[in-house]
């Protein structure tokens, strides 16, 4: 009897702790992807907003070519970008959790994630200015005599690739960084002893047991890249479209707020898709 | 087991800090405090200190801007207001009978307005005017053409709008980010008047777009465009006109602008009061001050870009180079070879944002 008491009253605490979370988030985000969800349901008839509960948003995405390329557009992006990231993220990671001394490496982070401080604009418009046919780099390689002409950096599909490449490659470095410290080296060590040379150490070892935190990093990667609007639209050239840039068209242009509704829950099954992977891999990893 | 920390010292530290912020918070605010605010909804010319200062001395108010590109941008930031959070708008000129049927705009008292001493070309009255009644009055003008370096491309070429779509100058043009006056410019190209352009013609506008857009490098708004074309990343800036080169005139001499044979595309934009607005008085009289001969002067050369001022006493005020900038002189003959913007109804306007889309994925 008194433990059921007791385990009334913590099971009030819990709820207790837990309620404003959970008021914040159907508040903020139940309620609004509520709506969201029904207004994609509704047709844009000139001006006005008709509820007429069809699926015509999302058939029009699906029929309309330049509206479906621009998922395309974002997936290759993000994909590129998150292996690109991952690939140079975890060679520098390994470097300041291995190689640098420990009295340094908070140094060696802090100077790794600097570029975080600078706004997010700026960075992309700093880009345009270094990727730009008379930017520091086209101009250091004429320079030195590598090319004759100017090489066509900005506004492509490549700068947009390198100014998300910078900033995730951050990211990355920290979830792995994280990862890599938390790693026993009597883990190493034992492959050692048993024979194992440095490259069959680190494939054997070190890797499998990074791989949470490489994913986890790759994830968010995947979202925050995905849902960006700001890169492809400075650095990009508006030579192809992304997802978000048409959401923002439909929103800016022609408020066409069922059309931008559809795409943001195209959006966000695809999110949650790449989710529902990572969450079952990890999943797997540690079963 | 809680601790604690509103010990008195604390207080004291926590009441010491709050008064320190409240002194600093005190001491950034200016000392004259306007006493009324103007919310205006307006192009990005407007933004310009040297344009808002002197009304805002004269009248002791402060002018909230908020810049927007495209009258569909426009129209959405009001729907997504409360009415009476606008008191001026800044609408394209082929957009007030749009906005009146929205009933977003207040009739202007004719007399109120310096409509004698305007251009006759661009008063404008059908789009001005409805039903008798004044809802937007004529600010200023210009042209979108194209605009380029003069020393790297062929002035002659740039005569002829195909030269857009064509491959002589591929990889070396920029278009300008706004549906309307290239696509009505590459109307013109095809030989159809901006004012007959429907449905019908869309295949064909469609396919010389996507044509232009192979030819092109970037497609951007207002101020890359400008970058782009300034710094040379590309020569020839498609939809650019006087408004992107004029304000470079001094730093930059090697861009020009022309209208080509075909013709150009003329852009006339057009101030109005907001029906809701809570202070109609104070809002006229922005509107009379940036009808005035001084305001126009400063609009017409404003930062963002230059254009014509509607008020034909504007001159006036402006230097001989700046009149130059603006082609004054050549105002006839360039009156005589523009057309307005296209005017599409609801559905049209549907296709040719949906080919715009199309063309960028191109």
């Amino acid at each position: 009897m008194a433990s059921a008491t007791l385990e009334t009253r913590e099971n009030r605490r819990a709820w207790g702790f837990v309620t404003p979370a959970l008021l914040w988030t159907v508040a903020f985000f139940v309620i609004p992807f509520i709506v969201m969800a029904a207004i994609s349901l509704a047709t844009r008839k000139g001006r006005e907003l008709v509820m007429a509960w069809n699926l015509d948003n999302y058939i029009a995405f699906f029929e309309k070519a330049h509206l479906l390329k621009g998922l395309f557009v974002s997936l290759e992006i993000t994909f590129t970008v998150t292996l690109i990231s991952v690939v140079l993220a975890y060679p520098l990671a390994w470097i300041i959790a291995e190689r640098i001394p420990q009295k340094w490496q908070r140094m060696a982070l802090i100077m790794a994630i600097l570029p975080f401080w600078t706004s997010y604009v700026v960075r992309s418009y700093s880009w345009l200015l270094v990727l730009a046919k008379n930017g520091v780099i086209n101009n250091t390689l004429m320079h030195i005599g590598l090319i004759a002409e100017p090489l066509e950096l900005a506004s492509t599909r490549s700068a947009t690739v390198i100014g998300f490449v910078h900033f995730f490659v951050m990211l990355l470095t920290l979830t792995i960084y994280a990862n890599l410290v938390q790693m026993p080296p009597n883990y190493r060590r034992a492959a050692a002893d048993l024979g194992a040379n440095g490259f069959q150490v680190f494939w054997h070892v070190v890797l499998p047991l990074t791989l949470p935190g490489i994913m986890v990093g790759a994830f968010l990667t995947f979202v925050l890249c995905i849902g960006d609007y700001i890169t492809p639209q400075i650095l990009g050239g508006n030579n192809e479209l992304a997802l978000p840039q048409i959401i923002m068209l439909q929103l800016g242009r022609r408020a066409d707020f069922p059309m931008a509704a559809t795409l943001s829950i195209i959006l966000m099954v695809v999110v949650t898709l790449a989710y529902i992977a990572c969450a079952r891999w990890l999943k797997m990893e540690r079963t | 087991m809680f601790r604690h920390v509103s010990t008195g010292k604390t207080r004291n530290k926590l009441l010491g800090g709050a008064a320190t912020m409240l002194l600093g918070a005190l001491a950034i605010v200016p000392s004259a405090q306007a006493t009324e605010e103007l919310n205006a909804l307006v192009w990005c010319d407007h933004t310009d200190p040297a344009l808002i200062e002197p009304f805002e001395k004269e009248y002791d108010v402060k002018v909230n801007l908020k810049e927007y590109e495209g009258t569909g941008a426009g129209l959405s930031i009001i729907e997504q207001s409360r009415p009476g959070d606008w008191d001026v708008m800044v609408i394209d000129g082929v957009d007030v009978h749009r906005a009146v049927e929205m009933g977003i705009l207040a009739e202007i008292p004719a007399d109120a307005l310096p409509t004698a001493d305007l251009f006759p070309e661009v008063v404008m009255a059908d789009n001005n005017v409805v039903d008798g009644k004044t809802y937007a009055v004529t600010e200023k003008f210009g042209y979108n053409t194209i605009s380029f370096d003069k020393t790297k491309v062929d002035p002659k070429d740039m005569e002829d709008i195909s030269v857009i779509w064509s491959d002589k100058y591929a990889g070396r043009i920029a278009v300008y980010d706004y549906y309307l006056p290239v696509i009505g410019l590459v109307g013109l190209g095809l030989g159809i008047d901006t004012a007959d352009l429907g449905a019908d013609d869309m295949p064909a506008i469609k396919e010389k777009l996507f044509a232009m857009k192979k030819a092109s490098k970037q497609v951007g708004e207002v101020v890359s465009s400008q970058t782009a074309l300034a710094t040379g990343e590309v020569d020839i800036l498609v939809g650019g006109g006087e408004w992107i080169t004029a304000v470079l005139s001094e730093d930059k001499p090697n861009l020009d602008w022309v209208i080509p044979k075909q013709g150009g595309l003329r852009w006339a934009q057009s101030i109005a009061v907001m029906k809701d607005s809570e202070k109609p008085d104070l809002a006229l009289k922005f509107v009379q001050y940036i009808l005035s001969p001084e305001g126009q002067s400063r609009l017409a050369t404003s930062s963002c870009y230059w254009g014509m001022p509607a008020n034909a006493k504007a001159g006036a005020n402006l230097s001989d180079a700046q009149k130059a900038a603006l082609r004054w002189d050549d105002q006839a003959e360039y009156l005589k070879n523009s057309q307005l913007y296209p005017i599409p109804d609801a559905d049209l306007d549907a296709q040719m944002q949906d080919a715009w889309v199309e063309m960028l994925q191109q």
